[in-house]
């Protein structure tokens, strides 16, 4: 199977205040997802799932170690090739939503698109909308639509652009259950039949059980000590 | 969506701030549009005014400017008169004979040329006897060259026109010595048409009132000139009012020959009883322009002004500094606008960082989140600049009616002066320096710890 993503010997360590020792957040030796393949990423809070997300999206650039995307080499982009890439490779669900809320949903959306191949897509907007079941709200501004609705925008918003990898940072943590779920279902329902590789990260290992593969973050990242089995 | 659609999208949302931010550079701008169609407006009327026609205004020595304020602009009091017979120096002799043969005086008058009519060849001496009033409007004792050989407007090439009726003639069969011509406004502020009559008032406003009526023979159609505020009336018929007659001598009466015209037993005045206020001196050619007034102000006996040297010397040391002061003062204001516009945005990015991170997480560069706030400040310098033009222009399009009735400028919704050209690039600039700072502050936002936020 093609990798998608593999990144080798990563850390990322963060300058403390008051000149203490640099804090390492991530020693990942090795990690690897093929094309397609959905990952569940578990982990105790504070412990770099997040991080690691911002360093698969270039948003942050790691301390040491390489992160290679379908054939790219993140490390050895300019700050302007990794936007670009992100642009174009990258889809990114946030816990809360983060829609821009001056834009109606479908114009949230065609941001998804905006920033890359600068080609706005205007039937794929509205077939997105359509997918995630909002195709005659279209025209709400995020503050008119419920938190569900809002994160099925943000869904949409992530997938505007083709990525090849989607990531999703908690996407269920602040809808109700009926809507995790339907939401849950959307994002690996979609990421299947566009072939999108998913690293999801999720607290619940309810949710973490669906996915092809559960990654606990304190099994790959030296930086943080194993958990203990709950008893 | 272009960058400049989501910098709209940004102005649409934040609709009362972006409204009120918009307002205070609108009204800045208006401002300076305003003060620069006043000064435009002021600068024209200036121009249209000191255009009479005349490149010389000879009256009794004491200040240009009051010479030139008096006898042009019918403004300030006229202090002393000059003799007839100085005026007749700028007349040659068949003149001079016909005026001796037809008023009376001293014959030795007309045997010679004037010494001043060299220079006056080709062109004109008209007289003024200023004085009295007809409301709160000068009354002009002048002859009927003042109607034939002065010109106006901008380029000096405009005969006078009447809305009705004619020039007054210096003694017609119909009202013989007594015949008025009023200026645009003067007819319609004082309710006067062709045939009326009035009586002028000696000396100011509330002065006391002549016996002698005047016939209104014509109205001249506006010119955008001090003449559209003057009364006009026949020399002659001027000179025969109470306390307007110089004594004359007996040797003078007895020296003097008889004046051939007379109108219902009325003779006019003598020459030897008569003044002028002023005379207005167009020189046969531009070197005498130069020359004249040196020979005339060297005499003593009277003042040569040049009424375009006094008025460009009361516009640039006078009013154009009070312009270029209020000037100064509105864009300040201009300025003090950017600034609110630099504060209204730089304030409005605290609630922006994440959005302004959520665009980056989606690709967006650093050069175009700075180029999204940039553009909003744009579309506040672009839509404030134009409704400012806009408001302002209105403002001047509503009272084109009375600037025009006061200053005899026509304005219409888009007369420009040319200084307007140069406001929205000015305005867009000042937008743009005021968006920097906080398009800096978007460059520099941090995209993960404002995610979290």
């Amino acid at each position: 199977m093609t990798q998608i993503l593999q990144i080798q010997s990563l850390t990322k360590t963060f300058s403390q205040p008051g000149g203490s020792e640099p804090l390492t957040i991530l020693d990942i030796p090795q990690f690897e997802m093929a094309e397609g393949e959905q990952v569940a990423l578990i982990g105790q809070s504070g412990g770099g799932k997040t991080t690691l997300l911002h360093l698969i999206a270039g948003l942050l650039m790691p301390t040491t170690g390489t992160i290679r995307i379908d054939n790219i080499e993140l490390t050895k982009l300019s700050e302007q090739g990794r936007d670009r890439f992100r642009a174009t490779k990258i889809g990114y669900v946030f816990q809360t939503f983060n829609l821009l809320p001056a834009f109606t949903a479908i114009e949230n959306v065609r941001l998804g698109m905006t920033f890359g191949h600068g080609r706005i897509d205007s039937s794929r907007a509205s077939e997105l909308l359509s997918r995630v079941g909002l195709a005659e709200r279209a025209h709400y501004r995020p503050g008119q639509l419920s938190v569900g609705q809002q994160q099925r925008v943000a869904i949409a918003r992530a997938l505007a652009g083709k990525p090849r990898v989607l990531l999703a940072d908690e996407p269920t943590a602040n809808v109700d259950p009926a809507s995790a779920e339907s939401v849950l279902e959307l994002i690996r329902t979609t990421c299947k039949d566009e072939n999108i590789a998913l690293v999801l990260v999720t607290h619940s290992m309810d949710v973490a059980n669906r996915f092809d593969r559960v990654v606990q973050l304190e099994t790959i990242n030296r930086a943080l000590k194993p958990l203990t089995p709950a008893a | 969506m272009s960058l400049f659609q989501i910098a709209w999208r940004n102005f649409c949302y934040r609709s009362l701030s972006s409204a009120l931010t918009t307002l205070s550079l609108a009204l800045g701008v208006g401002l300076v549009v305003l003060v620069l169609s006043i000064y435009g407006l002021i600068t024209e009327a200036f121009v249209r005014n000191a255009s009479v026609g005349c490149n010389l205004v000879i009256g009794p020595p004491g200040s240009d400017l009051q010479l030139v304020l008096n006898s042009v602009y019918y403004l300030s009091q006229p202090v002393e008169n000059l003799d007839y017979e100085y005026y007749m120096e700028f007349l040659d002799q068949p003149t001079r004979a016909d005026l001796v043969a037809r008023y009376g005086g001293d014959p030795a008058l007309g045997t010679r040329p004037g010494k001043y009519s060299s220079a006056i060849a080709g062109g004109f001496a008209i007289p003024l006897a200023l004085g009295d009033y007809l409301g709160e409007f000068r009354l002009v004792g002048t002859t009927p060259e003042f109607f034939e050989k002065l010109k106006h407007g901008v380029n000096v090439d405009e005969a006078f026109t009447f809305r009705e009726g004619r020039a007054l003639q210096s003694s017609s069969t119909e009202y013989g010595f007594y015949e008025a011509v009023l200026g645009s406004r003067v007819a319609k502020e004082e309710g006067l048409a062709v045939g009326d009559t009035f009586s002028p008032v000696h000396g100011d406003p509330d002065g006391v009132g002549h016996d002698q009526k005047f016939t209104v023979v014509g109205v001249l159609d506006p010119t955008g000139t001090p003449n559209d505020r003057a009364a006009f009336v026949n020399l002659e018929g001027f000179y025969l009012m109470d306390k307007h007659a110089q004594p004359v001598t007996e040797e003078e009466q007895t020296a003097m020959a008889q004046p051939t015209v007379a109108y219902e037993g009325a003779q006019p005045l003598p020459i030897p009883a008569r003044e002028v206020t002023s005379i207005l001196v167009r020189t046969g050619s531009m070197l005498f322009g130069a020359t004249l007034p040196n020979f005339i102000n060297e005499s003593k006996q009277a003042r040569a002004a040049a009424p375009i040297g006094e008025i460009n010397k009361l516009m640039t040391f006078i009013v154009g500094p009070l312009l270029t002061a209020l000037l100064v003062i509105t864009l300040i204001t201009c300025v003090v606008a950017a600034v609110g516009v630099l504060v209204a945005i730089y304030n409005s990015m605290n609630d922006r960082r994440r959005d302004i991170a959520v665009m980056r997480a989606l690709g967006a560069r650093r050069d175009t989140v700075t180029m999204i706030i940039l553009s909003e400040s744009l579309i506040i310098a672009i839509v404030g600049g134009v409704c400012g033009w806009l408001a302002a222009h209105l403002a001047i399009w509503s009272a084109s009616g009375y600037i025009e009735d006061n200053t005899g400028v026509a304005v219409s919704m888009f007369t420009l002066s040319t200084y307007e050209l140069y406001i929205l690039p000015l305005v867009i600039v000042l937008a743009l320096v005021a968006g920097f700072l906080p398009a800096i502050s978007a460059y520099r936002t941090e995209v993960g710890s404002n995610l979290a936020a």
